[in-house]
């Protein structure tokens, strides 16, 4: 974090990249529907790493077979939430993985302010670190 | 809702086919869409570069061999088919064949660099019940799908109760999750006139229409819309609707059948099915649909599958019948396959007055 330039968040798929373009998310869309991946469109305006659940855009997006549907939501959640961070997951519910397979960042806040690590002194000089975003001081909503 | 994928093409290998697969694992990190260009088309210089490489003929020469492009996009073939298995309607046909014309040429105009706007595709279908509007949207979706300007190979079949909810804010968010599952292939929306009810201010409808439009409008390139629904009711909704009206390019009107074109049908619908008329039924299915075309409710091929559909729960009576009479209970191949007249006769349709309403 410290030696990210400007703070970007760094998480999930392409996030040391440049922002993804709308033909590039086009694309890693479309190979997650031809896995037969299911897509959700999530935002969170909290951004903590260990934030693992954001809010759904929506519902997930079964049954899609082309991936103009869920740039459709894309640009929906995107447009009501346009400061916030907003990210694609891809949810593979095959037997034994049950699990999100992709995950990747379409929006992100124009002022990215960053983590700060806070060290707090425990008995016998142990030190306990703890990372905390500046963002989440202020209220939820008012935060980017 | 019913989604059809008439058949799934397979663009990329599935993760997990030889070697385990990498957890996270995404596509190669590209610029390029893995679809049939939706951006519209390509600027001279690249078109000639790009698009064009798989439709010119070998010689690499400029002119643009339409006889080449129809043979390789299989055209031929669903025209083909189309003309096998639907009887009759002849003028449905004929507008098929001349969009599909059109769409070839645009297609070759396009490779050639030059100037096309991107085709208005939206269609509406108008006939009486049981004339093939169904089928014919499949083989659209079929010809659509073999000329690149849908992706998908499928059809999305909605009516009313899929895209209209019950309450204030129900509307927007199942029209829109239909869309989303339509988009890319053909969306069919059946008897689309119910869509809009005048006599309630109050309806949704109107608001799925809304929406309806805006995608129809701003995404040609990912969804075609085929409405579908009776003639006159139809004229109604597209003076109620003039927005819908003027987005539609291609009305077709689908013809009611003749009593010869019914017969003809009912040959095809039994011979599918490996039953045969004898001959005496053959002529009691000819006198059959004269005197049902008089009836009320009549719908076409529908009414004539139904007929048969009864004609061969009566022919399995018979044989059941005459097996328990017989006590010996064989019932040949030819038996089995056979309808007689008297399956026919027995119908309803013969000892009501031609003004019956009751479809038996």
């Amino acid at each position: 974090m410290m030696t990210n330039y400007g703070n970007r968040l760094t998480q999930g798929q392409f996030s040391f990249l440049p922002d993804l373009s709308d033909a590039q998310i086009k694309a890693q869309v479309a190979y997650a529907l031809h896995q037969g991946w299911a897509v959700n469109v999530e935002y969170t305006d909290d951004p903590h790493p260990r934030n693992t659940y954001w809010e759904m855009f929506g519902l997930p997006m079964f049954d899609l077979k082309d991936p103009a549907g869920v740039m459709m939501e894309i640009d929906a959640c995107r447009k009501t939430f346009a400061n916030h961070y907003v990210r694609v997951t891809a949810f593979d519910a095959t037997r034994g993985w049950e699990t999100p397979r992709m995950s990747f960042i379409v929006n992100r806040p124009v002022e990215e302010p960053g983590f700060r690590l806070d060290r707090t002194e425990m008995a016998g000089r142990v030190q306990r670190y703890s990372v905390h975003s500046y963002a989440a001081d202020k209220p939820a909503g008012e935060r980017y | 809702m019913s989604i059809t994928t008439i058949d799934r093409p397979s663009p990329l290998p599935r993760a997990g086919e030889g070697g385990a697969p990498a957890p996270g694992e995404g596509a190669p990190f590209t610029d390029r869409v893995p679809s049939p260009g939706p951006d519209g088309p390509p600027s001279p210089a690249c078109g000639r570069g790009q698009s064009s490489t798989n439709l010119e003929p070998a010689s690499g020469e400029n002119a643009q061999d339409l006889r080449a492009l129809y043979e390789q996009t299989g055209i031929a073939e669903v025209l083909a088919q189309l003309d096998d298995e639907l009887i009759g309607l002849a003028p449905v046909k004929e507008r098929i064949a001349e969009i599909a014309a059109y769409l070839i040429v645009d297609k070759a105009r396009r490779a050639q660099g030059l100037r096309t706007g991107a085709p208005s595709l939206h269609m509406c279908f108008t006939g009486n019940p049981g004339t093939g509007k169904t089928t014919v949207a499949q083989r659209m979706a079929d010809i659509l799908h073999r000329l690149g300007y849908i992706r998908n190979h499928q059809l999305v079949s909605v009516t009313r109760d899929d895209l209209v909810g019950q309450y204030i804010g129900h509307t927007a968010p199942k029209t829109r999750e239909v869309l989303k599952k339509a988009m890319g292939g053909v969306l069919f929306i059946d008897e689309a006139y119910y869509l809009y009810r005048p006599e309630n201010e109050r309806d949704y409808g109107q608001e799925s229409i809304e929406i309806l439009l805006q995608v129809m409008e701003n995404q040609r390139d990912d969804l075609v819309v085929i409405l579908a629904g009776y003639k006159s009711r139809m004229d109604v909704f597209f003076q109620s609707n003039p927005g819908m009206a003027s987005r539609i390019a291609h009305h077709i009107d689908f013809p009611d059948y003749s009593a010869d074109e019914l017969l003809e049908i009912a040959n095809l619908m039994v011979s599918r099915i490996d039953y045969r008329f004898d001959a005496d039924a053959a002529s009691a299915m000819r006198d059959y649909i004269e005197r049902r075309m008089r009836q009320a409710h009549f719908a076409n091929a529908r009414s004539i599958r139904n007929a048969l559909d009864r004609a061969r729960l009566r022919q399995a009576a018979r044989l059941f019948r005459s097996a328990m009479k017989a006590r010996s209970g064989d019932a040949g191949r030819e038996a089995l396959m056979t309808i007689e007249g008297r399956d026919i006769r027995a119908s309803r349709v013969f000892s009501n007055p031609v003004t019956a309403t009751a479809e038996r």
